[in-house]
């Protein structure tokens, strides 16, 4: 044996080389395939963006933005008009979120503040996560035959009695607003839950029991400084829970009833820019096919607008967390 | 001296008591808690009673063995739909696995604070939140209509461009665990970086990655919005790729709305198999992203 471990280099029975020719240029070749594929996401946001723009341009020519402020959609004399649309877009997400971030923010706090034992705490968790894994269709099924004859008296009863309140004007006959709504918002709460449990176990351990330490009550913990702490992560699950909200489609397509009206009513039919698209498109002539496209071009702004800005925020909250510039 | 009175005057009461007013606020909003964490369970298993009371009780071979009925007809089956579903996600993944694995390479390992390598991770993130509806139009607008028919081909497409972005975030995730040390390791031998990348970095990073795959196909597999006008429906079995193409998903659509008994019916037992479908994906995730050790 040689004493100087160093002397193997080089030498004919070295196992170590330099590459060779050839491994240096696949080295080069899949570097590149590499570099090729992520900017390959990049293009395909972009490119799909471009198309439906470009898609939507004849029906942008031809409506302008009036298109934005109409609320007809006759495709006998060709008009198109999405007010509707958005603002039942906005409101039944809006109202989704309401719900859906209120459980899902509890049940983040239920999960991550020590409320369970551990197993059982799985078994929740669980249960949220397979919300998440039900497709939207069944949702709807689901919605059609059993939350909306399960809501109809409630909303009928609300209707008779309080009926001079604008949110309970119409009667609930079936599909509708409110169930939509409901849906809907089952369909976000893990979104929220999940990102607001990350937002909830980031928050340093020392913050939580400096509380604790000085005798402050759970619910003082989770409320004075818990959720304050993790107010950004928070925030950006409530964000990017109705941009998933804003995007649904095929629940709400089967739920809200695709009537083309401007109703404060929770239980009145209305329509959403995604279940405008989906339900009209297949049938769609020539004319109608730009305008929808000019639909999809407005819920692409609005959802991208959403998301980025609850991405943004998520990254900016967890530099500032973890303490990173 | 004052000091001293003033502390003997107002020694603190450490004493717990259930009807100081912030206990019982505490005690109100933890039930409140409890409540709200289990309305939060009656949906799933509502979803799941339903699946199985209504879905479950029309189960046989028969479903999966014959074609949708036409309107008043009685019995039939989904079973093109089955095939045109797993058909359409395997096409999906074969696309976008080898993309999105190569982009997260390149995410974690290459370029993981370079230009294009955050602007990359950035439009991931927001691809996974994009409404499937719109990608559903993009593919018209540029397979559909380039093709000139509805097809399998574009339904897988559609279906790929949705999965793209779980497998890039989840591959990179996957990717960025493999210990620095193993690779630092195998460059220092002298690998070139693909070697270390095909060697070291892959294999050890391969059940995260399966993991992520496996969550993408659960995902997408019970997707409908983008098959409605890429991929249509069919009531004949799958012959050709480039021809209309049955889902589950748009089978349940379409059947749900239908006045008829038996359409309703096997939306139900259609909903049971693609519920079970997914979550055999979500359980393959899970068993491949358990540790080993």
């Amino acid at each position: 044996m040689s004493s100087n471990p160093f002397s193997m280099a080089g030498s004919a029975e070295s196992v170590s080389q330099s590459p060779s020719g050839g491994e240096y240029l696949v080295d080069r070749g899949f570097r590149s395939l590499a570099v090729i594929a992520a900017f390959l996401v990049i293009v395909l946001v972009a490119y799909i963006v471009w198309q439906i723009g470009r898609q939507a341009l004849p029906a942008i020519r031809e409506h302008q933005i009036g298109f934005l402020t109409h609320s007809d959609w006759n495709v006998q004399e060709q008009k198109f008009g999405i007010l509707p649309a958005i603002w039942g877009t906005l409101y039944s997400s809006l109202l989704a979120l309401l719900v859906g971030g209120f459980f899902g923010l509890t049940v983040a706090i239920f999960l991550t503040q020590g409320f369970v034992h551990t197993r059982l705490g799985f078994v929740l968790r669980l249960v949220i996560e397979m919300l998440a894994a039900i497709p939207s269709v069944v949702f709807g099924l689901w919605g059609i035959f059993v939350v909306i004859p399960t809501i109809r008296p409630a909303a009928n009863w609300l209707n008779e009695n309080l009926g001079f309140l604008p949110f309970f004007k119409t009667s609930l006959s079936g599909p509708g607003l409110l169930p939509a709504a409901i849906v809907l918002a089952i369909m976000i709460l893990p979104t929220v839950a999940a990102i607001s449990q990350d937002a909830l176990t980031s928050v340093p351990y020392r913050t939580k029991e400096a509380a604790y330490g000085m005798g402050a009550t759970r619910w003082e913990v989770i409320l004075k400084v818990m959720v304050p702490t993790a107010a950004g992560g928070i925030f950006s699950a409530m964000v990017l829970g109705l941009g998933r909200a804003l995007g649904e489609t095929m629940a709400l397509a089967m739920l809200i009833g695709n009537s083309n009206q401007l109703t404060l009513s929770l239980f009145a039919p209305a329509e959403t820019l995604a279940a405008l698209i989906a339900s009209h498109f297949p049938e769609a002539g020539p004319a109608e096919v730009e305008a929808l496209m000019y639909a999809a071009l407005v819920l692409l702004a609005i959802a991208l607008f959403v998301n980025m800005a609850g991405i943004g925020l998520l990254t900016l909250t967890q530099r500032r967390i973890s303490g990173k510039a | 001296m004052n000091r001293m009175a003033h502390l003997e005057r107002e020694s603190p009461n450490l004493a717990h008591s259930w009807s100081d007013r912030r206990s019982m606020t505490d005690l109100l909003l933890t039930i409140g808690a409890w409540v709200v964490a289990l309305l939060a369970c009656i949906p799933l298993l509502s979803v799941l009673y339903m699946l199985i009371v209504k879905g479950g009780g029309r189960l046989s071979l028969e479903l999966f063995t014959e074609l949708p009925p036409a309107g008043f007809e009685t019995g039939g089956g989904f079973g093109n739909a089955i095939v045109g579903t797993l058909v359409m996600v395997v096409l999906a993944a074969v696309i976008s696995v080898p993309v999105g694995v190569l982009a997260a390479v390149y995410l974690s390992e290459l370029g993981p604070n370079s230009q294009l390598g955050q602007s990359a991770r950035f439009l991931a993130k927001v691809l996974t939140g994009f409404p499937s509806i719109l990608v559903g139009v993009f593919v018209y607008a540029v397979v559909v209509l380039a093709m000139g028919t509805y097809s399998a081909v574009a339904g897988g497409i559609a279906l790929a461009i949705l999965m793209l972005a779980t497998v890039v975030l989840t591959a990179e995730e996957a990717l960025k665990m493999v210990p620095r040390k193993m690779k630092e390791a195998a460059l220092g031998m002298g690998c070139t970086p693909t070697q270390m990348i095909w060697k070291v970095a892959l294999p050890t990073a391969l059940p995260g990655i399966l993991t992520g795959v496996m969550l993408a196909i659960a995902r997408v597999s019970g997707e409908s919005a983008p098959l409605l006008f890429t991929a249509l429906f069919s009531n004949y079995w799958l012959s050709r790729l480039n021809e209309p193409t049955a889902s589950l998903s748009i089978l349940i659509y379409n059947f749900s709305s239908m006045p008829f008994e038996n359409q309703i019916q096997l939306a139900w037992s259609a909903s049971l198999v693609l519920v079970l479908i997914v979550l055999v994906f979500n359980i393959l995730s899970r068993l491949f992203g358990r540790p080993k050790y």
